[in-house]
């Protein structure tokens, strides 16, 4: 195994079981038989069962509870984070397709060739190489205090919305990338074959460049897009007077001194996220399928 | 007869190295020639130039007497006019056969997608491939793949076809139905230029062979001449191993 990264890009891994399902958690118990499944439920059983009577038995168990199991501060807090992340939800849903259009056109700008498209090709790079060189939260906090100050007329003043505008143009640069990988991934055969039946270099990319490249990136580009659904945490350091789930939940804890409602809010990322997290893993693992069984994509 | 295509001294470096050192050919209108030679002759080279696809660094390229190679000459619509199928079919795996067939007529020549679309259907027929019009390519044959790659490059109606070693890919099973369409394009009297390690069918095809060797045409003439009495060393060398091979 090893290399998942490679593997995304369908490079590495060429000893691959037909089947191709290599990475899931119970692929081992494969072929085990009864007393292989029975042995795993046993251990498991035994396993866990340690570690929760060491947690539960350990001298600092109660005031863990207290801290961030608190049933009470739970009901007290949890409608209002959960009421909060909508906001969460928006910030990423309606961010998401601005990201994946800004990155195609950043990418495409990359991808041109001829001296003619210098300018293009440079603007694009020192775009992409600024903001994936700048930590994300820089530059939510950059807009989202430094913007709203400037009080330029016809601008929205809201923190939230220059955070969420930070958001957008730093993943479109990590996106970019991912689709530019896509496109130098596409055979120059192919761009040959168009150009050769006369396809103009634009109607080459449009028409069989680039639906080629965004097939190919779909795994990365869920990866992105469940970075991006956590990120949007960070704009609780500029959301003021409209707090998303993350700020609601620091606003409960540091009027409580309890830690229930951020575990609160974890728990909202983690019902959004990790079933995004499992259908990025059975994508990669159709292509990979479809990869082994002679498909070109 | 009217002249389809003429070469005039083309040269074409890759950095340092020269593949072409100097390429006069002249191909008239339905004349079937075959380039033979061996790998890194030249012979894919001077077909992508031909085409356009690499530009060359001296000489010119004629098409119906129109110099292509000339500053300001719209290479798409140069392409437009020569068709060229590869070794490796390069169709385009997103798309159906037929899309594959469609794309440029609409794209480049702007029919309307049901006239394209009825052509195609009535080329694949030709062909035999009209069952196969809404299958993506992974699910045909190298043989399939490579007549629909033919296909694709007719459909544009090009006045010269360049072939670049087509069967080459192919299994030894597969070769014969690829070789059949370029046998009855060639008695339609279609122009095309070929290169080709298929002896027996460069015989068959061609109404002349041109021997390169080394990035020049040494020798070229009438196919029963070249294969029989060749009166270069070389050429007589490059045919002795292909038979010795037991490809001839």
């Amino acid at each position: 195994m090893g290399q998942p990264g490679l593997q995304e890009w369908g490079v590495g891994d060429p000893g691959a079981p037909p089947e191709g399902r290599r990475s899931k958690l119970l692929e081992p118990l494969r072929g085990e038989g009864v007393k292989g499944v029975a042995i795993a439920v046993a251990s498991t059983i035994v396993v866990l069962g340690l570690l929760i009577y060491f947690a539960i038995h350990s001298p600092t168990w109660a005031d863990f509870k207290q801290q961030f199991l608190s049933g009470a501060e739970f009901r007290r807090s949890f409608p209002d984070v959960l009421d909060a992340f909508k906001r969460n939800i928006f910030y990423f849903l309606t961010a998401e397709p601005i990201i994946l259009g800004i990155a195609l056109l950043l990418a495409v700008m990359r991808s041109l060739r001829g001296p003619v498209f210098f300018p293009l090709r440079l603007l694009a790079t020192i775009y992409i190489d600024l903001f994936r060189g700048l930590p994300t939260i820089l530059v939510v906090y950059m807009l989202g205090f430094g913007v709203p100050a400037l009080r330029i007329p016809g601008f929205p003043v809201s923190g939230w919305f220059w955070g969420w505008v930070g958001l957008i143009l730093s993943y479109s640069a990590y996106v970019a990338e991912v689709y530019r990988a896509g496109i130098d991934s596409i055979h120059p055969s192919q761009t040959a074959a168009a150009r050769a039946l006369g396809l103009s270099r634009w109607q080459t990319l449009q028409s069989v460049v680039i639906p080629q490249a965004v097939r190919r990136v779909v795994p990365p580009l869920m990866n992105d897009f469940i970075a991006l659904q956590k990120d949007t945490a960070v704009i609780a350091i500029v959301s003021g007077t409209f707090p998303e789930s993350f700020l609601m939940a620091q606003i409960y804890q540091a009027g409580d001194f309890n830690f229930t409602p951020i575990l609160g809010t974890a728990l909202c990322f983690l019902v959004i996220t990790i079933p995004t997290t499992r259908f990025t893993d059975w994508q990669l693992e159709r292509q990979r399928r479809r990869r082994q069984a002679g498909a070109a994509l | 007869m009217s002249e389809a295509l003429r070469i005039d001294g083309v040269h074409k470096r890759f950095g340092e190295l020269e593949v072409l050192k100097g390429i006069d050919l002249r191909v008239d209108e339905h004349e079937v020639v075959c380039l033979i030679g061996a790998s890194g002759s030249g012979k894919s080279t001077l077909l992508r130039c031909i085409d356009l696809l690499e530009p060359v660094n001296a000489g010119s390229v004629l098409i119906r007497g129109r110099d292509v190679t000339a500053k300001g000459i719209d290479q798409n619509e140069v392409r437009r006019q020569v068709g060229i199928v590869f070794q490796s079919f390069n169709l385009f795996p997103h798309m159906t056969v037929l899309r594959n067939v469609t794309l440029a007529p609409t794209r480049v020549l702007g029919k309307g997608r049901s006239d394209a679309d009825s052509d195609a259907h009535t080329l694949l027929a030709r062909f035999g491939l009209d069952d196969k019009a809404g299958e993506y390519p992974d699910r045909l044959s190298g043989g399939q793949q490579q007549r629909v790659a033919i296909v694709r490059a007719l459909a544009m109606e090009p006045s010269v076809l360049l072939l670049d070693e087509i069967t080459s890919a192919l299994d030894p099973e597969l070769v014969a139905e690829v070789l059949d369409v370029i046998r009855e394009l060639a008695a339609q009297g279609m122009t095309m230029v070929i290169a080709t390690h298929e002896m027996a069918f460069a015989r068959d095809v061609a109404n002349r062979v041109c021997f390169l060797d080394d990035g020049r045409i040494l020798e070229e003439g009438p196919p029963d001449r070249i294969f029989s009495e060749p009166t270069n060393e070389r050429t007589r060398r490059f045919l002795d191993r292909i038979i010795a091979a037991g490809r001839m």
